[in-house]
């Protein structure tokens, strides 16, 4: 393959502002046909917009767009698809209660081949057939007929996949895809890709995860703050030159794990069970102890109970069956059973939480720094009258010792990125003194620089004595964090193993199966 | 596919910080521009001059003495009504009940009166009625609060439907009330015994309404800016979730802040009833309840911005049906104007969250509206 050919999609100089923010600033990117390019850089760099554009969500100030050699205007997904480019997003845009072979034909007033399906008359049986014929192609593994809200998460995504091929796509965009994914269920995408790649298509996906990159890709395109870096083949290159680039300076890339000391058991949860509010069994009897001066991870396909578990330890979460013990350091036991969050801090209990909505539970959006800290702190003293001005310095201490970046402490948080809304959430728990720390996917969305940054804090945490319960996604790492991991399937514990010496294959296995064999 | 697209013409940004300067800027310039339009308007329908028109307006508010009384008085009492409204909108509850809670005051301060009336001191059912008032006000905010807390029930259908049970209420009580009989209404209460009145400060029957406003409004201020329970609330408009997750006890919160938009109310109809109107209507609250809705979202919750969009309301209440009276026009004249000003008003804040870039001119200037 020569690479004097024509890319299929071309951008040249491409710049995006939004206000005073430079999104991207004069990007050059090409794509071939019948190549799959990763597009990496941290939180902000300006992936997605960039994609966008090509989507036709966002229009660039700057820049011009050529398909296989032609200028082209792209100014809505309409002519996005005309052009043949297809954006799989990180949320996905189905309709629960249709079919698959529905909501791939959903809008569409006429079949690929032009021939009108027929006003007012839903030929479902046609597309179904074709739907058939391009999973056979590739090796996608969906039934037409099954609704959404039967499927598991990647089989909505591979909805979303064939919805786009199915429309005639040949240049596909995937805004990281595996990040809802199990790692069997990502082999299983990465396949499909490399078959479409087969096929002739052109294929981009953004994605955080070097040892994905690595897997899939056959270039990779890095962007730092807006501005395109360079472009490597990914044979020739490593995860530490690509993280270099990202980043912009040397990173070491190994999680620390401090031996536990002084390992004491602090939380006793028995048989606890639970039920969402719709009847169904969230959690079956799970049983465990996390003990001080260890970070307890927690494994698991998203959806399989982590929410309620954590959700039940802080006093947010009604129980039906069993028993949460805190242990305090002369062996006593107090219940969190049937208490709210305030009666837990009442009973001397120091226990944090970092849930995963971030925005949503975690801290207000539209409110400022020192007001998000005052959430913790505004009953204290008798006076009807908040206290503003702790809030305020907890506010400054926290963006001086976790370097968040913000024009000041009255910036509503919403402002933020990603990152730094994370490191205000941890900042805040952290500064409460927790002798339990719990977190929820800390590092989701995160790029490298601030996941870093949150590992260090845990591994602080955990240096100081208190028992970490940490629930992730990414099993790299899980296994490089962790002191214990235990695996959650169906909301049962279905193995508890030693981080140290499980293999990720095992535990990989574990998620979808309760009871699987023994691991390592 | 293959014909070439235009670059969009115009395509609109959202705005990431504006200075509060160049707010008012836009604000200002919208009311020019709705004024500029307005007058164009009054020179093609009615032939008349728009400068003696905006004087006559003008004259409608700040006349004479009385008028400008007449000002600070409906001012006051929508000014009430708004910053009661202030706390349960800002905790995102959606009150559209405002009209029957100042009714359920405006019922008990006219019973106090009537029943009282020829029992006891003017002192006494005063005070009886100003307690009575409150507690009516917070009751008819407490029932659809209790049913969201305890049932997630929606507020807006049955604060609005309450409306219309506390308007049906007042009109049994004033078939009971009626005076002359047969006449189908209530007039004057206590007429000569003054009984239950309250007085004039300095000679002036308004002064006390309008110093109970300033006092709530200031009141409320606070309360909402600097209280725990103020924060409490606003917690829970932003996010349940967040409330819950850091042991906020919501449907708590809920009642609580409806009782307090409730008892302003109550407040609101005592004053209505025992210092302004001294009679009861099923029409007293005059849709105060609704426009209270606009002042409050206008001023974005902020009490002392309503003074300046109630000012602005009440302004063209009054400028209106001066000119309507002066020049003889139609009624419909005036909420034409009324109309078109209120448009561009509310229509700046698009501009304010907003920017519109037009297409690059040959120059390669980019022209962004102000």
């Amino acid at each position: 393959m020569p690479e004097s050919r024509t890319p299929a999609v071309s951008m040249r100089n491409i710049t995006k502002t939004f206000g005073d923010v430079v999104a991207n600033h004069k990007v050059d990117l090409d794509i071939h046909r019948g190549e799959v390019l990763s597009l990496l850089g941290e939180n902000g760099s300006g992936k997605t917009t960039l994609m966008n554009m090509l989507a036709g969500i966002y229009y660039p100030d700057e820049g011009e767009i050529f398909i296989d050699g032609n200028p082209v205007q792209i100014s809505s997904p309409k002519d996005a698809f005309d052009h043949g480019i297809g954006m799989i997003h990180q949320h996905f845009k189905l309709v629960n209660v249709f079919t698959a072979a529905e909501n791939i034909v959903l809008g569409m007033d006429e079949d690929v081949d032009g021939k009108h399906v027929g006003k007012g008359k839903l030929d479902i049986a046609s597309p179904s057939k074709r739907i058939r014929e391009i999973c056979d192609m590739y090796g996608f593994d969906v039934n037409p007929d099954q609704k959404v809200y039967d499927m598991s998460v990647s089989q909505k995504q591979t909805v979303e996949i064939v919805k786009v091929l199915y429309r005639g796509a040949d240049i596909l965009i995937l805004d990281e895809p595996t990040a809802v994914l199990t790692p069997q269920e990502t082999e299983k995408l990465f396949n499909v890709l490399r078959n479409m790649r087969e096929d002739g298509k052109a294929i981009i996906i953004i994605t955080h995860k070097l040892h994905e990159v690595e897997a899939i890709s056959d270039k990779v395109a890095i962007l730092r703050k807006g501005e395109f870096i360079g472009e490597l083949i990914t044979k020739d290159t490593n995860a530490q030159e690509m993280t270099n680039m990202m980043v912009g300076r040397e990173v070491k890339l190994n999680i620390n794990r401090p031996e536990p000391k002084n390992v004491k058991p602090r939380l006793e949860v028995s048989g606890l069970t639970v039920r969402s509010s719709d009847g169904l069994l969230k959690l079956d009897d799970v049983s465990f102890t996390a003990n001080t001066g260890e970070v307890l991870g927690i494994a698991g396909i998203s959806g399989c109970g982590q929410k309620e578990l954590l959700e039940a330890i802080s006093g947010l979460q009604e129980i039906e069956k069993g028993d949460i013990f805190y242990i305090e350091d002369d062996g006593s036991k107090t219940s969190l059973i049937g208490v709210n969050p305030v009666e837990i801090e009442n009973k001397g209990v120091a226990l944090s939480f970092v849930p995963e909505d971030r925005l949503g539970m975690g801290l207000v959006a539209n409110m400022d720094l020192s007001d998000n800290m005052m959430l913790r702190s505004f009953r204290h003293g008798k006076s009807i009258f908040t206290n503003r001005k702790t809030p305020k310095n907890l506010a400054q201490k926290v963006v001086n010792d976790l370097e968040v970046v913000t024009l000041g402490v009255s910036t509503p948080v919403r402002r933020l990125s990603g990152g730094n809304v994370q490191k205000v959430l941890v900042g805040r728990e952290i500064e409460r003194a927790p002798s339990v720390l719990l977190t929820a996917y800390a590092v989701r969305g995160l790029d490298i620089n601030a996941s870093y940054t949150i590992y260090d804090l845990i591994n602080q945490q955990k240096e100081r004595g208190v028992a970490v319960i940490f629930v992730g996604e990414d099993l790299d790492v899980l296994l490089e964090l962790s002191d214990r991991i235990l695996v959650l399937c169906g909301g049962k514990v279905s193995g508890i193993v030693d981080g140290r010496t499980a293999d990720k294959n095992g535990v990989g296995l574990l998620m979808t199966q309760v009871g699987g064999e023994a691991v390592g | 596919m293959d014909k070439k697209k235009k670059e969009p013409f115009i395509h609109i940004t959202k705005r990431k910080e504006i200075s509060l300067q160049h707010e008012w800027a836009i604000r200002l310039g919208a009311i020019l521009l709705a004024l500029i339009l307005c007058a164009l308007l009054t020179t093609l329908m009615t032939h008349l001059n728009p400068i003696s028109v905006y004087a006559t307006m003008w004259e409608g508010s700040f006349g004479s003495e009385r008028k400008i009384w007449a000002l600070l008085k409906e001012l006051s009492i929508l000014l009430m009504v708004s910053v009661a409204l202030a706390p349960s909108f800002k905790m995102k509850f959606w009150n559209l009940g405002g009209e029957g809670q100042v009714l359920a005051g405006v019922l008990a301060t006219s019973a106090c009166m009537i029943t009282l009336g020829s029992k006891m001191g003017s002192g006494s059912v005063i005070l009886i009625s100003l307690v009575a008032a409150l507690v009516a006000g917070a009751f008819w905010a407490f029932i659809p609060a209790f049913f969201r807390a305890k049932w997630n029930t929606n507020e807006t259908l049955f604060t609005l439907m309450m409306n219309y049970v506390a308007m049906q209420i007042v009109a049994y009580f004033i078939i009971r009330w009626e005076s002359p009989k047969g006449s189908g209404k209530v007039g004057i209460i206590n007429p000569d015994s003054k009984i239950g009145w309250l007085p004039s400060i300095a000679g002036k029957q308004y002064f006390l309404v309008v110093l109970v406003a300033i006092l709530v409004t200031i009141v409320m201020y606070i309360y909402l800016k600097y209280s725990k329970h103020g924060y409490e609330l606003s917690v829970v408009g932003e996010s349940e979730n967040t409330a819950r997750y850091v042991g906020i006890n919501v449907p708590k919160v809920i009642i609580r802040t409806l009782i307090v938009t409730g008892l302003i109310c109550g407040l609101t109809g005592w004053l209505l009833v025992a210092s302004t109107d001294h009679t009861i209507t099923t029409t007293l609250a005059g849709g105060r309840g609704f426009l209270g809705v606009m002042v409050a979202w206008l001023a974005h919750f902020n009490p002392i911005g309503m003074l300046l969009s109630g000012f602005l309301i009440v302004f063209m209440s009054k400028g209106t049906s001066e000119i309507s009276m002066a020049f003889s026009l139609n009624r419909s004249f005036g909420d034409i104007i009324t109309g078109v000003i209120l448009f561009f008003v509310i229509g700046s804040e698009f501009f304010i969250n907003y920017q519109v870039h037009f297409r690059k001119s040959s120059s390669g200037k980019e022209v962004a509206d102000a």
